[in-house]
């Protein structure tokens, strides 16, 4: 579920770096306020933990595909939101440089997917007020499989909309929600057995473990079950906003999908309300100069695409030049040595 | 088994950073700030430009040979990460089929000429973050994300995971041959048996935080970890910083590729 | 200097399960003495070493360090005097590099920078890995961790050292080097070890304990040699002695 770079724009790398570091120097100030210092080495060996978890992988049933866990929801429920986070956007970062799991400039948008989504709006909003203090194992089952799930689901929804914001790739919306939507699910749904296996296994070996860790975690403010519903309406208008923006500059792609959803192929104006100011904010803030995303209809000219013949050849001199220059050092070093 | 692949080619990349090259002594703050400039700067050209990203390749080429990493390692790895961007991209030649007349009456789709792109800049994007850490340790960066201004709590965990990364993942191999020794291949990759060996590392893990809390405290530890490296840039360092972020302007703003191009075509004639 | 002995008096301690690891432990331990600690599992050795530096606090009796009496609000000027190398390395090695790891200690004491760059070269040097300094720690081999925990810990410049099972991963050269080291370490020195040659080498004074108490206290060379007193204690006579 790892979003890479080379389907991303700057303007939504940046954006989402932005609140990514946000969310970061939130949860780092948090922390730090109430944290009891066993945690320290605590945290950052969980983050050690969840990264060797990961590489245990399972078969996910029909598709013959291994899958593994992401983590953040079970590091939020041992840790609390804000350890989790930090925990989680470790992973991913460590992820990002070894292994090049979607790149660093994407990584923004990974933490923000597999660590706020989880840790703090799923975690905060659905699991704790519906668990809370709770140790039946039951009620961990059910409560963690749906809360993985819908943080999964929220995390590859994002991508899917990363990608479309970006306008590097022609997939249209609602094939890529095909392609991603279930895939997660399943996944989501063996992860969160796990989560909810782990917990109760541990439970059973040493009670008083997560008893100890939870006194150590910072106090955070209780969630009602109402201020959970209401903040689910809120984000549900936020995203519905979102989307319309987004109907207003690929109307081709949501066209597809809307025709084969529904049949019909139009669409309300979009040249009203959030849509039209979203647009018009996207238009003054073009990142670079060069950058655009080509209205539908306007044919490009050559220049544009920039494939002319001179730039073949131009392309051929560059490549051959570099890869000259790449040998002559080797060859000098391996001289030298 | 993909895990003990997976933990060998990070302790290589790992090692790899520790080397001591021109490349290996600039600043972590430069490096970084270069390698991000330059990911920002690849992603922003426009989806059908392909020329122009060619000599983008100059700079991963450079701290490849310069900074003694092997190549083939370095292909090997990106060539393993690319089923996404490539799943993801390989809808474009579908789906956008205009045609461009490119050159010798050779047509091309629009849609295949931005699945190039995207795959120019996967190698570009992917190779510049794995040169970053493997010519500059991870402590190093974290060094510098701290210089940067990311939070410190953020920063000695990542300082804790990495230490303590190699450490478990060595556990959870164990645990995880264990498991293979006694599955007599039926792979034993069954869900119970996951959550009981993810369950076994986490006990494990507890306790040796248990174990490297009471070795802090024993040493003084009162809440804060101290740091004492002081990183002073050194005058190597500006002129890499300078040096790219010309190369970034001027190969970003102006079409060299495309004069090279016509000037060669020029003299051919 | 004669206030820097280690005294136990009647220390009880149980942990909070209830489980009872001390049953009345009383000794002292003078200056520049080099006490071997011997036991068989479970017999309250890890306990008792943890009490040496203020980690866990006597359930009944009292633990004195030099002129301080051991209480929560001075475990910190505890831990000063007295420094604990613990069995396993990796749990004591937790900073990035060796130098980090050395100089965490000083650091938290709260000395200048030269002051502890001083420090760290001098216990690197004497563990003989001054050039290990900016390795990360998952770098270095079992001995080379084994000796830079117990640099971190001398870093400190305790006046007592304590050691829980320093030789227990040891390949026979690390060891020897370990134990050659420790000769020429003029701290007090007290070493719970299941490694009975190793004390008979390093130690002029052993402590029995079985089940929580002292069983026997005395010159090494007597206790040690004790066949009888050994086999009562679920232990045996080291190796070396063995062949006579």
């Amino acid at each position: 579920m790892h979003m890479a770079d080379a389907l991303l724009s700057p303007t939504v790398g940046a954006t989402f770096w932005a609140v990514t570091l946000a969310a970061i120097g939130y949860a780092s100030k948090k922390l730090k306020e109430q944290i009891d210092d066993k945690m320290i080495p605590l945290m950052g060996v969980l983050g050690a933990f969840i990264f060797a978890a990961q590489m245990i992988n399972f078969t996910i049933p029909g598709t013959g595909s291994s899958g593994h866990i992401g983590g953040g929801m079970i590091l939020a429920i041992i840790l609390g939101p804000y350890a989790a986070f930090l925990a989680i956007a470790s992973v991913l970062t460590v992820q990002g440089l070894f292994f090049a799991d979607g790149g660093l400039l994407a990584l923004g948008c990974n933490i923000w997917n597999m660590g706020v989504y989880p840790c703090f709006i799923v975690y905060s909003l659905l699991y704790k007020p519906l668990v809370g203090d709770s140790k039946s194992p039951a009620r961990i089952f059910a409560v963690s499989i749906l809360s993985v799930v819908i943080a999964l689901q929220m995390g590859a929804f994002s991508v899917v909309m990363e990608t479309m914001m970006s306008g590097k790739s022609e997939l249209p919306f609602g094939t890529f929600i095909l392609l991603m939507q279930p895939i997660h699910l399943a996944i989501g749904i063996i992860e969160g057995f796990i989560t909810a296996g782990v917990i109760n296994y541990v439970r059973s070996a040493r009670p008083e473990l997560l008893e100890s860790i939870g006194a150590s975690r910072p106090l955070n403010p209780a969630v009602s079950l109402k201020h959970a519903v209401i903040t689910f309406l809120v984000l549900a208008v936020v995203t519905g906003g979102v989307l319309s923006w987004f109907a207003s500059t690929h109307p081709d792609g949501l066209e597809w999908s809307i025709k084969k959803i529904t049949g019909k192929t139009e669409l309300a104006s979009p040249e009203h309300g959030i849509a039209l100011i979203s647009k018009k904010i996207q238009e003054k803030t073009a990142f670079l100069p060069d950058y655009h995303v080509p209205p539908v209809g306007r044919e490009q000219s050559k220049e544009e695409i920039g494939t002319s013949i001179a730039g073949i050849i131009g392309a051929g001199m560059v490549l051959g030049l570099i890869l000259i220059i790449g040998a002559g050092i080797r060859f000098v070093r391996r001289r030298h040595s | 088994m993909a895990f003990d692949e997976e933990y060998f080619s990070i302790g290589r990349l790992d090692r790899l950073s520790y080397q001591d090259t021109f490349v290996h002594r600039l600043d972590p703050r430069v490096k970084v700030v270069c390698t991000m400039l330059f990911l920002v700067t690849v992603i922003s050209f426009p989806k059908y430009e392909i020329a122009a990203l060619m000599p983008f390749f100059l700079l991963p080429v450079l701290l490849t040979t310069l900074g003694d990493i092997p190549a083939a390692f370095l292909l090997k790895k990106i060539v393993i990460v690319s089923p996404f961007a490539i799943f993801i991209g390989i809808f474009n030649p579908l789906l956008d089929t205009r045609l461009v007349a490119v050159a010798a009456g050779i047509p091309l789709s629009a849609g295949c000429l931005s699945f190039i792109t995207i795959l120019l800049k996967f190698t570009l994007t992917i190779s510049a973050a794995l040169l970053l850490i493997a010519t500059t340790s991870f402590p190093g960066i974290c060094h510098a994300l701290r210089r940067l201004g990311v939070p410190a709590i953020f920063v000695s965990q990542l300082l804790f995971l990495y230490r303590y990364l190699f450490v478990l993942m060595e556990e959870a191999m164990r645990l995880a041959r264990a498991r293979d020794m006694r599955s007599f291949g039926e792979r034993g990759s069954g869900i119970n048996v996951v959550v009981r060996l993810i369950g076994s590392l986490f006990l494990r893990t507890v306790e040796r935080a248990e174990r490297i809390y009471s070795a802090m405290l024993s040493r003084g530890f009162n809440g804060d970890i101290p740091s004492v490296k002081l990183y002073k840039l050194k005058s190597a360092d500006i002129l890499y910083l300078c040096a790219t972020l010309a190369f970034l302007a001027i190969f970003r703003f102006m079409p060299i590729t495309g004069i090279l191009g016509s000037f060669a075509q020029e003299l051919s004639k | 200097m004669s206030h820097h002995f280690v005294e136990f008096k009647n220390v009880l301690f149980h942990y909070p399960d209830g489980t009872e690891a001390l049953k009345g432990v009383s000794f002292r331990i003078t200056h520049g003495e080099s006490v071997g600690i011997v036991g068989a599992n479970g017999s309250g050795k890890s306990t008792l070493l943890l009490h040496m530096n203020g980690y866990f606090l006597p359930s009944k009796g009292t633990v004195t360090v030099g002129d301080i009496e051991l209480q929560k609000k001075t475990r910190q000027e505890v831990r000063r005097k007295v420094g604990i190398v613990f069995q396993n390395p990796d749990d004591q090695l937790f900073m990035p590099t060796v130098f980090d790891d050395v100089s965490f200690g000083p650091l938290n004491l709260g000395m200048s920078p030269e002051c502890v760059q001083e420090r760290v070269l001098e216990a690197l040097t004497t563990v003989n890995c001054l050039d290990l300094r900016d390795k990360p720690p998952h770098h270095l081999s079992s001995g080379q961790k084994s000796a830079v925990a117990i640099a971190a810990v001398i870093a400190m410049e305790p006046d007592i050292l304590v050691m829980d099972e320093p030789a227990a991963n040891l390949d026979p050269k690390s060891r020897r080097s370990l134990i050659t080291m420790l000769k020429t370490f003029m701290h007090t020195k007290i070493i719970a070890s299941h490694d009975l040659d190793l004390i008979l080498d390093v130690c002029s004074r052993c402590i029995v304990i079985r089940d929580g108490v002292v069983a026997a206290d005395g010159a090494t060379m007597d206790i040690l040699s004790n066949k009888k007193l050994m086999e009562e204690n679920n232990l045996e006579l080291p190796l070396s002695l063995q062949r006579c």
